[in-house]
């Protein structure tokens, strides 16, 4: 129970003082999970868009394997990239593995088929109530799916930040890619497993306050943006 | 087939077919559904002066399926369909206005609204908002054009429909029971933005059910029951003397099986 108080009160010590290190690895954090989110949003965003307007023969599977991939398992992505960028694998040679690039990737990987998914439904909807008058306009395929994807971006929005906050919650991945390398592949995350099993208490729990902070207000942002689109809805 | 969404008034001129609207001509347009025959053999021919045509019918009869098909948006099994010498296919959708019965908005201010269609009908950037604005003010929508369009009422949403149809100068306006969800004064909006597009040379086909709108508007009727056009004529005579029993019926206020 005193182990419990000191670790507390060391971690509050550190958020406190703005402890560099702490502040690194926060940064490393940010960065590489926002990377990723947004090389997921540069190719999920149109991936999705492509599939709610497109009818192609096998469109109901990749439906549903982009719902399924949403479920992936961290750790089954990071062994997959892992495998890839290792010395002996096909992308060996970019000498990426215990890189941040390798877990921009890696994280980019999980995110990419939530934002897909979100994205697919969105723009999907929209297009049930857009589609006759827009093919009366005479707008082409493209600009179809240029203007679903801008009205419909509240809700976008929502999958990105739903997608940022499994990048920057997840340990699996980052852990296997990154090797938890200090100074170079150290996130919240990794450092949190990796202190808590040395038993540096404070550092793991000063982070952990930091990484229930942000995921806190990911989702309360989420939550705010649902409501304000459901007013602008039945206003 | 070219010029597909340029809107220039020398092309209006130069026209498709002498007297500036082109004709409208279905022939023996088809369409069956899960084994229900919704279009049977239609038939139609509307004239190329300017006017108000207008498909009346009981509910289910086919109406607002046969206007889709004439604007290209459903494709018939059989038959078909075109606009002087051309299927309404996509180039052509941007001279055929089409308001529907509800106003798609997009999430977008008003003026944005019109000016949307007026970039997707090829009018360049620097003449796009003067145009929509002197077209909302004179749908009488010039005060609400910073308002986003989604918040609006029903009857003003279904104006701005109307605008954001005729801002690409149409051929021909196609309205699928445009009021049929608005309270008498909107509807009474609606009804003179029909009048003054028939003023301005455009060739009108309305769908409704509401007889009192068929008597207040039409120059021409076409009656429509069971997917089949039973009756097409002048809307004097049609009102006056139907000569088919479900058209009198109809008229009749009485109910048409």
């Amino acid at each position: 129970m005193s182990d419990l108080a000191t670790a507390f009160r060391d971690a509050l010590d550190l958020l406190l003082s703005l402890d560099p290190e702490l502040a690194a690895i926060v940064a490393l954090s940010l960065q590489v999970s926002l990377g990723a989110v947004a090389v997921a949003a540069l190719v999920g965003m149109p991936l999705g868009a492509v599939v709610a307007v497109g009818r192609f023969p096998g469109r109901m599977a990749v439906v549903v394997l982009m719902n399924a991939l949403m479920g992936l398992p961290p750790v089954v992505v990071g062994l997959v990239v892992y495998l890839l960028l290792s010395r002996a694998g096909p992308l060996g040679a970019f000498g990426l593995l215990y890189t941040p690039t390798a877990m921009v990737i890696a994280q980019a990987v999980l995110v990419t088929p939530i934002i897909a998914a979100l994205t697919r439904q969105t723009v999907e909807d929209l297009w049930g109530e857009y589609e006759e008058q827009l093919r009366v306009l005479g707008v082409s395929r493209l600009e179809m799916v240029a203007t679903l994807l801008w009205d419909a971006r509240p809700s976008l929005l929502t999958g990105l930040l739903a997608g940022f906050g499994r990048a920057v919650a997840e340990v699996g991945a980052v852990i296997i890619v990154g090797g938890n390398i200090n100074h170079v592949t150290r996130v919240m995350t990794t450092t949190i497993a990796l202190e808590t099993s040395k038993g540096n208490l404070s550092l793991a729990l000063g982070l952990g306050i930091i990484l229930v902070a942000i995921t806190v207000t990911v989702s309360a942002l989420v939550m705010a943006m649902r409501g304000r689109e459901g007013r602008a809805v039945h206003g | 087939m070219a010029d597909a969404g340029v809107v220039d008034p020398r092309l209006d001129d130069a026209g498709l077919v002498a007297g500036g609207v082109a004709p409208l001509c279905c022939s023996g347009v088809g369409l069956a559904r899960g084994g229900r025959v919704l279009l049977d053999d239609v038939t139609l021919e509307l004239a190329r002066r300017p006017g108000v045509t207008v498909i009346l019918g009981p509910n289910g009869a086919g109406k607002s399926l046969l206007l889709r098909v004439v604007a290209g948006l459903v494709e018939p099994d059989r038959g078909r369909v075109r606009w002087g010498p051309r299927p309404p296919d996509r180039s052509r959708a941007t001279r055929i206005g089409f308001v529907f019965q509800k106003p798609v908005m997009l999430r977008r201010s008003v003026l944005a609204n019109v000016t949307y269609a007026l970039r997707a009908a090829g009018v360049p950037r620097h003449e796009r908002e003067a145009r929509a604005r002197s077209l909302l003010a004179a749908g009488d929508l010039g005060h609400l054009e910073r308002v986003s369009a989604r918040v609006l009422s029903g009857g003003e949403q279904q104006r701005v429909a109307l605008v954001r149809a005729l801002a690409t100068k149409p051929e021909a306006l196609l309205l699928d029971e445009p009021t049929a969800s608005l309270d008498p004064r909107s509807t009474q909006a609606i009804e003179a933005l029909v009048r003054a597009t028939r003023a301005a040379g455009v060739g009108v086909v309305l769908v409704t059910h509401d007889l009192g709108q068929a008597r207040r508007l039409a120059d021409e009727v076409v009656f429509i029951h069971r997917g089949r056009v039973l009756e097409q004529a002048p809307a004097a005579c049609f009102f006056d003397a139907p000569s088919t029993a479900a058209a009198r019926e109809f008229l009749d206020g009485g109910l048409v099986l």
